[in-house]
């Protein structure tokens, strides 16, 4: 069968962004950069088994202003798919699956991924006594 | 009227061909990320500009070692599933999609691999 003159469905760049579209496409995006993410949580077990130099390369690394800015984006993506990632989990219920909730849950997780992102830092800071 | 076939209805996998089966690990391990996560992040904000001695005794300490071994498990099986979805909808030459799939599981058993190595010798080599 011929399938090029087939009707393909909308493209996505047709529509105009919403809140709902644009945290879907972000959980996503997060997903994989924690995915990403996660060599820097192996590099730094297998550091700390090793001990010595290859710690102190990989705490300079961290530690670095880069370094620190690649640590705030995986913190706030962590806690925004793990925020939306619950709110997945009671869509799945059935439950908040009507506009006006998914619209609400959609701001709650914003605020709350925020929130955990900065007290998570502030809790860092506090630890290494520069608070 | 049902337009499956009978083989289709007992094996009851439906299009996919594997059921229920990833979508339910993938809601399993979510669930059990979220105390883990927030665990592991509490705990690595609290060893901020810690000394590697520091960090290898909260390591080798047993609840951290086990709850560290059922963390990165999860991790790893939910990335794992994650990207095997993403990637089926993204790629969409067949031989492609396969390898990079294949890849992404063997990666994310390697690093787990490699993770809980690191624990265990941790754990008991010190
Ligand atoms: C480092 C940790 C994590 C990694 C690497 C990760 C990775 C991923 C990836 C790659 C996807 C696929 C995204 C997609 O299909 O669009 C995904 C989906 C998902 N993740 Fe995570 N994730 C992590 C932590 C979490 C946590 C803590 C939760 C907490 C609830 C969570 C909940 C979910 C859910 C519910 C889905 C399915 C979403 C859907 O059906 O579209 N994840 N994750």
């Amino acid at each position: 069968m011929d399938t090029r003159e087939r009707p393909l469905s909308p493209h996505l760049q047709v529509y105009k962004p919403q809140l709902t579209s644009t945290l879907s496409i972000m959980h996503r995006m997060t997903g994989v950069a924690l995915a990403v993410g996660t060599l820097l949580l192996v590099w730094w077990l297998v550091a700390a088994s090793l001990g010595g130099e290859a710690f102190t390369t990989i705490q300079t690394i961290i530690g670095s202003w880069f370094g620190r800015l690649i640590l705030f984006g995986w913190t706030f993506a962590l806690f925004y798919h793990l925020c939306n990632g619950i709110r997945h989990l009671f869509w799945d219920m059935g439950k908040g699956l009507d506009l006006p909730s998914a619209y609400r849950s959609g701001w709650i997780v914003i605020a709350a991924a925020i929130v955990l992102t900065v007290s998570g830092w502030v809790c860092g800071y506090h630890s290494m006594g520069a608070l | 009227m049902s337009l499956r076939t009978d083989l289709g209805k007992i094996r009851g996998l439906g299009s996919a061909k594997e059921g229920v089966a990833h979508w339910w690990a993938q809601r399993l391990t979510a669930i059990a990320l979220v105390p883990l996560m927030l665990w592991l992040v509490i705990n690595i904000a609290h060893l901020a500009g810690a000394d590697v001695k520091a960090v290898q005794a909260w390591i080798a300490n047993p609840v951290t070692s086990v709850l560290l071994i059922l963390m990165i498990v999860a991790v790893f099986h939910h990335m794992q599933l994650g990207l095997q979805v993403v990637i089926e909808d993204y790629v969409h030459t067949e031989w492609l999609k396969l390898a990079s799939i294949i890849a992404v599981k063997f990666a994310a058993i390697a690093l787990a691999a490699t993770s809980l190595f690191a624990i265990l010798k941790i754990a008991f080599a010190g």
